[in-house]
């Protein structure tokens, strides 16, 4: 935005430094920052899924190489703190989604709690049948 | 009068919109039973039978091949603003969105190879 009294005067916008630490400051900033952070841990969700898959087609002996790894102290320890983030990533994407995404229905805009409700019912669907899926079946 | 320079931003942004959402849905459950039930045994480790039956299913490639990349793009667009905004580097804007769609790029690449070839 510049304006002519801006040019006359000869001013440059003054911005305040911001801490590269700002995320520190508030637990809402903290929050903030490790919902964003979360990311990180889907992207290794990814690779995770990706070897776990790779071991399969290998053979069963890799698969059970796999699953001895995955026992390993350290890889569990990963994986719980994966485990809480994508937690986390799952519950503020799940609250956000309503307000993020306008339904009208005849006209009307459905209220962020009407679309809430489903989406976290459907969470628990899902999670329900790949448990079935994988250990039950 | 010139218009807005044409922006595949939309399109990114959606990626990241549906990445979010089908990780957020298939995520957690499954890190849940391959990175902490089964190794800790709270759950028996499924046959290896049944875990190639599951995983050559051609339903089972495609939701798995759309959720890494999908995921990868949420993730490399999320963690590109983590950077630039939270550790305050837009300077480097160019060289972080080359590293974080780059390594989104290769990991689809890989994901496709590993579901489609690999299994």
């Amino acid at each position: 935005m510049s304006t002519g009294q801006e040019d006359f005067l000869a001013v440059r916008l003054y911005r305040q430094p911001v801490s590269r630490l700002w995320w520190l400051r508030r637990p809402t900033y903290l929050l903030f920052i490790l919902r964003e952070l979360s990311s990180v841990f889907v992207a290794w969700f990814v690779a995770y899924l990706l070897v776990l898959v790779y071991a399969i087609g290998d053979g069963e002996s890799s698969y059970q190489r796999f699953l001895d790894r995955s026992a390993n102290p350290v890889v569990i320890a990963v994986n719980a703190v994966a485990f809480g983030f994508v937690v986390l990533h799952a519950i503020t994407f799940f609250q956000a989604a309503p307000t993020t995404t306008v339904v009208r229905l005849r006209g009307k805009r459905l209220p962020s709690a009407a679309l809430a409700a489903p989406i976290f019912a459907a969470w628990a669907i899902v999670s329900a049948f790949l448990i079935w899926l994988v250990v039950l079946a | 009068m010139k218009g807005p320079k044409p922006s595949v931003e939309p399109f990114v942004w959606l990626g990241f919109s549906a990445g979010g959402m089908v990780s957020a849905l298939l995520v957690p459950v499954l890190l849940f039973l391959f990175g902490v039930a089964i190794p800790l045994g709270w759950l028996e480790s499924p046959e290896y039978d049944h875990v190639l039956a599951v995983a050559r299913h051609p339903l089972t490639r495609l939701v798995l091949l759309g959720l890494c990349v999908l995921s990868l793009i949420h993730f490399a667009h999320r963690f590109r603003f983590t950077l630039i905004d939270g550790l305050q580097l837009r300077r480097y804007d160019g060289v972080i969105a080359l590293g974080t769609y780059g390594l989104a790029a290769v990991g689809s690449v890989l994901a496709g190879w590993v579901l489609l070839f690999m299994v």
